[in-house]
């Protein structure tokens, strides 16, 4: 199969997905919106603790930036069941199709409690399914950094702030 | 780090959180850890995006975070640091930051 994001001559990326992609991709989002407000472990993983040892801290922190981290996660999740019919995306799309495949991964990857390393999953493994659509995910996802990518300068932008060793 | 308990919660909260630091002169560190899940593609793209870094010096940081568990990726002033760490949240990163020592 040939690159599922083309940019084409407008600016604009062309979608390659055959039709159990789509489906697929219009079911996930909403099955990931319902648990994105949940509790433990996911909500660690979506909504870091800025100031580790600073409860207090990380508690404003999360009060100020929860509620709009989870808006962002939500829109970019509803704008891929919108555009996912379509044939092409614009830019902007695309990038929330980059944030909509990321937070599908970190849904069902904490979910699977993935380890850098997982281990090949049997067949009969009540699991296997849903570790095909994170492998599945994965790929996608690589394909839109691929696509994204040729629009950054490889030289970067020189905005760099000073260096501080750690 | 020490942060002054306030008299009650506001409902509003200004930018960054937490009063002034008492020691102000030492800058906070942004700071993104490993994880098993974001990949290392992903990684280096969001930090030329987000920091305007060249693909060498992303993809060095990126190896960082994937060999030393993790990696200074900014630096500045905590209400910098604090909207850097926002940023990178943003992006399904492992991001926290820490005053230098």
């Amino acid at each position: 199969m040939g690159r599922r994001f083309r940019r084409d001559r407008s600016g604009r990326y062309r979608l390659s997905l055959a039709k159990p992609e789509r489906q697929l991709l219009r079911s996930l989002p909403d099955q990931a919106k319902e648990v994105l407000h949940e509790s433990e472990p996911l909500a660690t993983r979506l909504y870091p603790p800025a100031y580790p040892g600073d409860d207090d801290a990380s508690a404003e922190y999360r009060q100020m930036a929860g509620a709009s981290l989870l808006d962002r996660h939500r829109r970019a999740l509803d704008t891929m069941v919108e555009t996912v019919d379509g044939s092409s995306l614009d830019e902007t799309q695309l990038h929330e199709w980059l944030d909509a495949l990321e937070v599908l991964r970190l849904v069902l990857g904490t979910q699977l409690d993935v380890s850098e390393d997982t281990p090949r999953v049997d067949t009969d493994d009540p699991r296997s399914a849903q570790f095909a659509v994170y492998g599945y995910l994965s790929m996608l996802q690589g394909e839109v950094i691929d696509a994204l990518a040729d629009g950054l300068d490889p030289a970067g932008t020189g905005t760099e702030p000073p260096r501080v060793d750690p | 780090m020490i942060v002054v308990a306030t008299q009650s919660a506001p409902a509003e909260l200004d930018h960054p959180v937490g009063d002034e630091d008492v020691v102000t002169d030492r800058p906070w560190l942004v700071i993104v850890w490993n994880d098993p899940i974001n990949l290392m593609s992903y990684v280096t793209y969001v930090f030329q995006k987000l920091f305007g870094y060249s693909r060498d010096k992303a993809t060095k940081l990126m190896l960082d975070v994937h060999h030393k568990g993790r990696a200074v990726v900014s630096t500045g002033g905590r209400e910098r640091a604090e909207l850097d760490v926002y940023r990178l949240h943003e992006h399904g990163l492992w991001a926290t930051m820490e005053q230098s020592s």
